[in-house]
């Protein structure tokens, strides 16, 4: 449990710091950090309803692609592909609830958990590809899984010009999901849905399956070290990297559809402002740890959140908000190094 | 007719393809020093959007050539960001070089916006012009593609031989490499491990930037957010698809440069194919190229490893 604090303090001391750099390079840009962090607070925490609305919303599929990025990662697989993997995901849940139009009521209970199988099945493919070029071809899957979401964007923008547009063919969107399709709203007067609910569950099954499995221990043993794991003769490392890939795609595939099951409605070109590489930050701040990525999933949708409410209340460009993420990255990673630095300096 | 028709298709097509593969192969071969020397830095798509960014205010200020400069310097900067992290804090590589891109392409918008307004017409910068050598740009065909160019390309002219011979053929070089293959004996043999890592990734950096200038100083003319739009990450595939030399990187980057020209091409044939799937067409070529048994090539031993070891 020490650890665990230890840890933690570090994860907010690390967050502080890069609040403070930030507010300095803000103020260096010619804004006001005050005015800024003013308006960011109260698009994110103004109101019980601004924080279940937008950040909790925000929040949702930061939260899956989290997940996903801290399995891959706690098994040594650098899967940078969430983003693509959300867009496969968003795509086949889309592609499945578009061809059922007016489903509706008791008769069509079945829709949304096929459309959900559907997206973590087509994320999960979409991670099948590096997964196949690791393991058999012995290419990295850094590069591969990052190509993979080049072309995931270009599927996407190619489908919904063309075979998924809307019926009217006015916009590059896909027409509007039927109702039996939609995520159910989680408090009433609310845009928080149940996918939120959702990836909290998945959360506590995948911190379950890694802290307490026989499974989650062979994972974190081939993350550590697939060599020393194989070697151990024990187990051979190949499965497991396979499970955490198409795992890992899994869970940034139910990210796609759960925004567009509820929030959007409809699937078009620029779904995600980037939620499969922020994703990479939220699970850094969780230490790999999938119960926490639960909070700092609502950090980063807070940040996320008030970042458009900054924009519009004081003036300040969102993209700030992205390099404020990066910088959090680099915080956390010398953070870390400079404390296992100091421990062995002080024995 | 038919046959002139061809003929000007063809021009036109090699010409961007070769404009559109110079900025890919400056990142590229920069790219390919520093994992020479074993660091992977996939922070290079934020060399190259500091470097169009640097462009466009440093020509803004004092013309395009000063532009020219201040990009290499900006990407340069962006790869120092980099190498003090993963070469000297000996950070994880691959995140830290995904931090440095996603920062610089959320700070290079926010500059953007803070300076221009967030939404203002295209910024209009002055171009570097094309210099037209004499005697060869009037080869048939080759000569308007490949020596009526900007000063950019002919650098990559250069490049490529120097970096070959620099790399293959220098003690130098040799030094450089065994950073990558055997960082314990570089250091053995008196190399400054940190030192010389660090000056390979600001090299990289430089010739990043100065292919992120190219995009907004010669081949656009303008800047706008995301314009890198994955170049730094598909360098990193051209420099496995070159096998690590020089040689193989700048027909790697022309393969690319083509595939992305192919578009234009078509166009000019008439010839309806969904803009996006031609939009794909470069990733996808790669992915498969790469299946294809090129990525089967060693990587330098060292490459992306931690130095000096973390202990467990």
């Amino acid at each position: 449990m020490g650890a665990t604090i230890r840890t933690a303090v570090q994860s907010v001391a690390a967050l502080l710091a890069t609040l403070a750099l930030a507010a300095v390079l803000l103020a260096i840009g010619g804004h006001s950090p005050v005015e800024a962090s003013s308006a960011l607070w109260h698009g994110a925490f103004g109101s019980w309803n601004r924080f279940a609305s937008f950040t909790l919303v925000q929040a949702t599929p930061l939260l899956l692609t989290g997940l996903a990025v801290a399995m891959a990662f706690k098994a040594g697989v650098w899967n940078i592909g969430a983003e693509g993997q959300l867009y496969a995901g968003a795509l086949a849940g889309a592609a499945v609830a578009v061809s059922f139009p007016g489903a509706d009521g008791a008769s069509a209970l079945w829709l949304l958990p096929v459309a959900l199988l559907a997206s973590a099945a087509a994320g999960a493919m979409w991670a099948a590809v590096p997964a196949a070029m690791k393991t058999r071809l012995g290419v990295g899957e850094v590069i591969t899984t990052l190509l993979m979401n080049f072309v995931a964007l270009f599927l996407a923008q190619y489908l919904v010009q063309g075979p998924m547009q809307e019926a009217r063919g006015v916009f590059n969107q896909t027409d509007e999901i039927p109702a039996a399709a939609t995520l159910p709203a989680l408090l009433p007067g609310s845009r928080l849905h149940a996918g939120f609910l959702l990836g909290v569950v998945l959360a506590g099954a995948v911190w379950l399956y890694l802290a307490r499995s026989a499974g989650g221990f062979r994972l974190r043993a081939v993350g550590a070290s697939a060599r020393a794991a194989e070697a151990s003769g024990r187990f051979a490392a190949r499965p497991v990297t396979w499970l955490a890939f198409l795992v890992s795609g899994a869970l940034a595939g139910l990210a796609g559809w759960v925004q567009v099951a509820g929030v959007t409605g409809r699937m078009y070109e620029g779904l995600s402002p980037g939620w499969g590489y922020t994703a990479i930050a939220v699970a850094l701040l969780a230490r790999l740890n999938p119960a926490a990525v639960v909070l700092a999933a609502v950090v980063f949708g807070a940040l996320s959140a008030g970042g458009g409410a900054m924009q519009r209340d004081a003036g300040v460009p969102e993209a700030w908000v992205r390099g404020t993420e990066a910088l959090l990255i680099l915080a956390l990673l010398a953070v870390d190094r400079g404390l296992k630095a100091a421990r062995r300096r002080h024995g | 007719m038919a046959d002139w028709d061809a003929t000007a298709t063809l021009a036109a097509f090699l010409a961007a393809a070769a404009g559109l593969a110079a900025p890919l192969a400056l990142a590229a071969l920069g790219e390919t020093v520093s994992e020479r020397a074993g660091v992977i830095n996939i922070g290079m798509e934020g060399s190259v959007i500091w470097g169009a960014l640097g462009g466009a205010l440093g020509s803004l200020a004092a013309g395009p050539y000063w532009g020219l400069a201040v990009g290499a310097m900006a990407g340069c900067a962006a790869a120092l960001v980099f190498a003090a992290f993963a070469v000297h804090l000996n950070t994880d590589q691959i995140i830290t070089g995904t931090a440095v891109a996603l920062g610089s392409l959320g700070f290079t918008g926010a500059v953007f916006q803070s300076r221009f307004g967030v939404t203002g017409v295209a910024l209009e910068l002055e171009t570097v012009p094309a210099w037209e050598l004499p005697f060869l740009s009037q080869i048939p065909i080759a000569g308007p593609v490949l020596f009526d160019r900007a000063v950019t390309v002919y650098f990559v002219y250069v490049l490529v031989p120097v970096l070959w011979w620099f790399l293959f053929r220098t003690r130098w070089g040799l030094a450089l490499r065994a950073l990558g293959e055997a960082p314990e004996a570089a250091q053995a043999a008196g190399v400054p491990v940190k030192a010389a890592r660090t000056l390979a990734v600001l090299f990289g950096g430089l010739l990043g930037g100065l292919g992120g200038a190219h995009m907004s100083l010669v081949h656009t003319g303008t800047f706008s957010e995301n314009m890198s739009a994955g170049t730094g990450f598909v360098a990193i595939a051209v420099v496995v698809l070159g096998r690590w030399d020089p040689r193989g990187v700048l027909a790697a980057a022309l393969l690319f440069g083509c595939a992305e020209a192919l578009q234009f091409a078509l166009q000019a044939m008439d010839v309806e194919f969904p803009y996006p799937l031609l939009l794909m067409l470069p990733y996808a070529l790669s992915l498969v190229a790469l299946a294809g048994g090129f990525g089967r090539s060693r990587a330098p031993a060292a490459l992306a490893l931690p130095w000096p070891k973390r202990p467990a």
